[in-house]
């Protein structure tokens, strides 16, 4: 914004405030209003919705499927669109970061001098684009699951199974379907390749660099050895 | 009558003829026909306590000079066209107080301990009165100040309110946001129950695959080698101490540079110019606390 536009803005703008009106008592007035509402929007959600709490901490368990809570999906979502670990510090901490310095050092990129949403076509797209992005990836954390989910039609007998697998960490090294690492072998068409005793070795005795999941109840470990040796 | 001293001097009505430095010393219009009753007792008591409340606003503005200010903020003008989305800020601040309420209400009962965290909460849920209402605004609050956050960025955005002269303002706004997030970050493991420890070993995971700084960003939040007692005491910490302390100085900030400067108004109102343009420093003459810094 060049000097003759600021000073231009200043005067717009003195012109402007003693045409308005005192702060007290008609913004006053606004803003106590929407006091009242938020305090009563608050207690309707307290009142409704509760404050109900979930089963204790248990470090032990390997089977527990983590949620943020719901205004952080958005982050979580860009974990699971973008797939190639080598990405994953892109995905998760870059771009973040990027928007974030973006945002903070938005007027000092942005400068002219016009302010009307309609004249600022580049401003109110890209602000419209965000927030379109946001509201999606939130969309597809609240009906997704985590990022420790495995994106695979399966039978439903094997559902609970998958769950098994993807609340059990396996996916830190393994890859199924479209999800997991490679620090393990695939084990998308495992069902294939070992037989369901073998499988159930593995997952008892944790071959190589691969940890022993000594304390999953036989039942899950069932569900889980159903659940990979159908797949081939 | 003494309230009016609280007014700054041009604000205030001119005292009509014959009154003094109050009406109750006011003389009667006939003096000798009605000679003056001595008040009694009960009256001079009732008139000092009546003037109590402004003796003691005057004994502090004496030494604080407060009221200059005070006044010129609640009576500073709101341009022209000032509308409902401008209470957008103020219901994020009034989110924030009903934050600050309730959490001290819970850190009154809670004890972040991985052993008894998780049953304080039960107990303020359970047995403290109205308990599990205010631990459910407390919770509900962080979701609903989030929302105001962001919509009054949006109304600060599409208006073009961070453009000259409030750029600085634009950016403090912008470490609030981050910081609101952290607390609800940190906030998130207190109750120490499944969803949220396992949320906090993602969460802390997640930023430990930042480059550079990542690792040891996960490091400090996590205070050792797993999640467990020293990562809830200093999420605690940081929630309780670190980030309120740091968002109320910058809430300070922020208010005060919206009074300095004033509120925009919204981009679509314009000026009728008067026939002749008059000159700037005669505008700045006649306006009343305006904080614009002078142009150029
Ligand atoms: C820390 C990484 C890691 C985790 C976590 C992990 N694995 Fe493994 N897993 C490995 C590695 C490495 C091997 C290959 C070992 C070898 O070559 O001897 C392996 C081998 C296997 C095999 C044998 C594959 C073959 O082709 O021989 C199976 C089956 C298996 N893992 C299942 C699982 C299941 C089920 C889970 C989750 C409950 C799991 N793994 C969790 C690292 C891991
Ligand atoms: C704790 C969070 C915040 C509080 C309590 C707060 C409070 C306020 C209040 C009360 C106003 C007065 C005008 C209005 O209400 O619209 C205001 C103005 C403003 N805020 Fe915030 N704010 C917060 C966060 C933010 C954020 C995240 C941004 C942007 C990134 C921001 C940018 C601005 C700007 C640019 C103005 C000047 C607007 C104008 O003059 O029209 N604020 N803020």
């Amino acid at each position: 914004m060049k000097a003759k536009d600021k000073q231009a803005y200043l005067e717009e703008y003195e012109f402007l405030k003693k045409k308005g009106k005192p702060f007290f008592p008609y913004a006053v007035m606004k803003d106590s209003t929407m006091a009242l509402i938020v305090v009563g929007v608050i207690i309707a959600m307290s009142i409704i919705l509760g404050a109900e709490q979930g089963p204790k901490a248990d470090p032990t368990t390997t089977t527990y499927v983590p949620r943020p809570e719901w205004y952080f999906f958005f982050l979580f979502e860009l974990l699971r669109v973008i797939k190639p670990p080598e990405l994953v510090p892109v995905a998760t901490i870059g771009i973040p970061t990027i928007c974030m310095v973006l945002l903070l050092l938005l007027p000092f990129y942005d400068r002219g001098p016009e302010r009307h949403p309609g004249r600022r076509p580049i401003a109110t797209t890209a602000g419209c684009l965000t927030i379109v992005a946001m509201a999606y990836l939130t969309y597809l954390g609240a009906i997704g699951g985590s990022p420790t989910e495995i994106e695979m039609k399966v039978p439903p007998q094997y559902e609970a199974g998958k769950e098994v697998v993807a609340g059990s960490g396996c996916l830190a090294c393994h890859k199924i379907g479209e999800n997991g690492g490679d620090l393990g072998p695939d084990l998308t068409h495992i069902g294939s390749q070992l037989p369901r005793a073998a499988i159930i070795r593995s997952v008892e005795i944790g071959p190589a660099e691969m940890p022993a999941f000594r304390d999953l109840p036989p039942k899950k470990l069932n569900q889980l050895s159903d659940f990979l040796a159908s797949l081939d | 009558m003494k309230l009016d001293s609280l007014i700054p001097a041009p604000l205030r009505k001119p005292a009509k003829p014959g009154e003094g430095n109050g009406s109750k010393n006011a003389a009667p219009a006939d003096l000798k026909t009605s000679p003056p009753e001595r008040p009694s007792d009960t009256e001079r008591l009732t008139d000092k306590a009546k003037d109590a409340p402004a003796d003691v606003l005057a004994w502090v503005d004496q030494r604080t000079a407060a009221s200059g200010f005070l006044t010129g903020m609640l009576y500073r003008k709101v341009p022209k066209g000032t509308n409902w989305f401008y209470t957008l800020g103020s219901a994020a601040l009034f989110a924030f107080i009903v934050q600050a309420v309730t959490g001290v209400f819970l850190a009154m009962f809670y004890t972040p301990s991985p052993t008894e965290a998780y049953a304080s909460i039960s107990h303020i849920n359970n047995d403290v009165f109205l308990g599990q209402f205010v631990h459910g605004m407390h919770k509900w609050g962080s979701s609903l100040m989030v929302i105001l956050i962001f919509l009054h960025m949006g109304r600060t955005f599409f208006f073009g309110a961070y453009k000259y002269p409030r750029e600085l303002n634009w950016v403090i706004g912008v470490v609030l946001l981050i910081l609101t997030m952290t607390m609800a970050f940190t906030g998130y493991l207190l109750p120490f129950d499944q969803r949220s420890f396992w949320a906090s070993v993602v969460g802390i995971n997640i930023n430990g695959t930042g480059p550079v700084v990542g690792p040891y960003l996960s490091d400090f939040l996590r205070a050792g080698p797993e999640l467990g007692a020293t990562t809830l005491s200093r999420f605690y910490a940081i929630h309780m101490l670190l980030l309120p302390g740091a968002i109320i100085a910058l809430i300070g900030a922020h208010l005060y540079l919206v009074v300095k400067l004033g509120t925009t108004a919204p981009p679509w109102v314009r000026a009728e110019k008067p026939k002749i343009a008059a000159p700037v420093s005669q505008l700045d003459a006649g306006a009343e606390g305006n904080g614009a810094p002078p142009p150029r």
